[in-house]
């Protein structure tokens, strides 16, 4: 588990850079994940997408599928892409403090 | 994670030897030719040993200071154990059979993918110490001492091994390689030494139910999304349920499929054909898995995942269980269920009670694979089919290496196909049935780290359909295993793009004509059907 300083806070990440708890998330970890992922600006659709994932990740303890996430935004994957370029998983599941999903996938 | 190379360059590939000899060449760890370590956390749920942060990488791996006496304890206990695995170290006489026919050889040229060398690294250390030959002249009869180097090259090579078996059919003596990584890597966890993507999959399992750890409220949101999909694309609404008492027969299918697409489609078809025939089945929330990670961990870990199924059935009291479109799952319950965790002597030997067939082939297992139940289906004129909605698909199957290897499934995927699809094209034959080349993540390779190694190891299944892309405009690969549809997307993405990937239930589900239902414009990924083109040409 690797360490992450970031405008006085210590994050722990694992080895693809994803924070290590949910818990631990924070809104300097987001503008952390900004400055890495190359967004320069955050608009109200970048946290939307934000919020959808973080409120089903409360409630259902994963991230929705992507086919949720679209529905429920109503952002087709190519917009998600164009607003997180390294797509839904490894960017904005990424800044929105959720793990990984395993498996079959 | 480590950037992978552009195909161009990937695709040379030298597959001319080292100067130096195979024992004196080092393995070497580097960004995309490795997996990440298990995670303690990981470790700990299971129960395995030895669980800390540690990096393949890193020079400690943290072993427990006795780690070479319990490798070799437990390379004898295995001996004596499993006759398979001793007559596989004994019996290879190197003839080469096996040399150029692992897609990891084809796609790395490193020689110690080729099957024979691959399992020579355990068999050196059989060799080494426990037979008198071996242990009298040690290196001049091939046999050499278990060093931290030679467990590093374990680790290296039996996770780049995806336990495919496409090796053992050329094999004269029958050979299973994959049988001797499989107790590789039951060895490397006896020391803590597994992946976490392999490790992270089968704790959640054994904790929640699946791989992807959707616990139950989730799963139900999950399948009532789906409902309401289908509704939107038919006009029917289907009336699953979950963990019903009574149900005449339970349906398991790998979590990747609620989950993931191109999976999350091909379970929209399972979801269709059963409402269709009126089927009285059940999901269930804690048996949710198909897939099984511990099979790739240890027997043990395989064992303990694959009782929940049966434990499932037995409490929710069914006659007998359908399978989805998986591919370990069959490897399990074809080759070790009957002795493992059997006799499932409380359920009854399958008969479908739409056609009255029996399924005598699952007498033993009480399990039946959704393709086999289908194909019977269609053979009996059940199910009212429009294979023109397929139309716009140009169709190839790639044979998912545990049902055809596995359990012989070779025959019944292509009668649906056809029957669901106009155009339907084979790759050229030494790439299919029994022949298969394998996606080239399998095992627990499928991890995003690794993306370099899989699209070496995927090349040949990617030439393949490449062949029937140039030759026959094929832009569609269909396939039976979740961790097909996971990864065949990349592998298509990067070395053929324009070709897209589907279970085979996606394609039926979009052929069948159910009572009730409206007018079809859109296939099941809402996209316009063949005709219906101007009404939306915007992808999602």
């Amino acid at each position: 588990m690797g360490a992450i300083e970031f405008k006085g806070k210590t994050f722990g990440v694992d080895e693809d850079g994803f924070i290590d708890s949910f818990d631990n998330w924070c809104t300097e970890w987001v503008d952390y994940v900004k400055d890495s992922e190359g967004i320069p600006e955050l608009n109200e659709e970048h946290w939307k997408v934000i919020h959808v994932l973080q409120d089903y990740y409360r409630k259902h303890g994963i991230a929705p599928m992507v086919r949720i996430l679209t529905k429920v935004t109503g952002y087709k994957l190519k917009y998600i892409y164009e607003l997180f370029p390294s797509g839904p998983g490894k960017g904005a599941c990424k800044m929105a403090g959720l793990p990984k999903p395993t498996g079959c996938v | 994670m480590a950037n992978v190379p552009k195909p161009d360059q990937l695709a040379k590939i030298d597959h001319r030897p080292p100067q130096q000899g195979w024992m004196e060449t080092p393995v070497e760890f580097k960004p995309g030719n490795y997996l990440y370590a298990c995670k303690p956390h990981n470790l700990e749920i299971l129960g395995l040993p030895n669980p800390r942060e540690w990096r393949p990488e890193e020079d400690d791996w943290k072993l427990p200071a006795n780690w070479q006496e319990i490798l070799l304890d437990g390379m004898k206990e295995r001996l004596e154990k499993f006759r398979s695995f001793k007559l596989f170290m004994d019996i290879c006489v190197r003839c080469g059979a096996c040399a150029d026919k692992c897609h990891f050889f084809i796609g790395t040229g490193d020689p110690k993918n080729m099957p024979v060398l691959r399992a020579e690294l355990l068999r050196s250390v059989y060799r080494g110490n426990f037979t008198t030959f071996g242990r009298m002249f040690k290196k001049y009869s091939g046999g050499r001492e278990l060093t931290e180097k030679v467990l590093k090259e374990w680790f290296y090579y039996l996770f780049q091994c995806s336990e495919c078996r496409r090796c053992s059919v050329f094999c004269p003596y029958g050979i299973d390689t994959a049988e001797v990584t499989i107790i590789g890597r039951e060895l490397l966890n006896l020391i803590g030494c597994n992946v976490d993507w392999v490790a992270a999959p089968a704790a959640n399992c054994f904790r929640t139910g699946n791989h992807l750890g959707i616990q139950p409220h989730a799963f139900k949101d999950m399948m009532d999304f789906f409902v309401d999909e289908i509704e939107e694309v038919t006009g029917v609404r289907v009336e699953p349920s979950l963990n019903r008492k009574g149900a005449e027969i339970l349906f398991v299918t790998p979590s990747g499929d609620v989950f993931a697409d191109p999976g999350t489609y091909t379970l929209m078809g399972y979801l269709m054909l059963f409402h269709e025939i009126g089927l009285d089945y059940t999901w269930s929330t804690y048996a949710s898995e198909g897939g099984n990670f511990g099979f790739f961990t240890s027997h043990e870990t395989m064992k303990r995942l694959n009782a929940k199924m049966y434990a499932e059935a037995k409490r929710l009291g069914v006659k007998y269980i359908i399978g989805g479109e998986c591919g370990h799952m069959w490897r399990v319950i074809n080759q070790y269920m009957e002795t493992m965790n059997g006799p499932a002597d409380f359920l009854e030997v399958p008969k479908s009670p739409i056609t009255g067939t029996v399924f005598d082939n699952a007498s033993a297992t009480k399990m039946i694979h959704i393709v086999e139940f289908t194909a019977d289906l269609i053979k009996h004129g059940k199910l009212k089919l429009d294979p023109s909605r397929n139309d716009k698909l140009r169709v190839t199957y790639h044979d998912s290496c545990n049902p055809a290897r596995g359990m012989g499934l070779l025959e019944e995927p292509r009668y649906v196909i056809k029957n669901v699809c106009n155009n339907f094209f084979e790759m050229p034959e030494n790439t299919i049935r029994e022949r298969t080349f394998c996606c080239g993540s399998g095992a627990g390779l499928n991890a995003g780290e690794y993306l370099e190694m899989r699209m070496r190891g995927g090349l040949p299944r990617a030439n393949a359909v490449k062949h029937v892309h140039d030759k026959h405009g094929v832009n569609m690969l269909s396939c039976i295993c979740a961790i097909d549809r996971a990864v065949l997307p990349a592998l298509m993405d990067y070395w053929v793009p324009d070709v897209g990937v589907t279970g085979v239930h996606e394609l039926v589900g979009n052929a069948l004509v159910m009572e009730g239902e409206k007018q079809r414009t859109t296939d099941l990924r809402s996209e316009p059907l063949p005709g219906f083109e101007e009404e939306d040409d915007e992808d999602l």
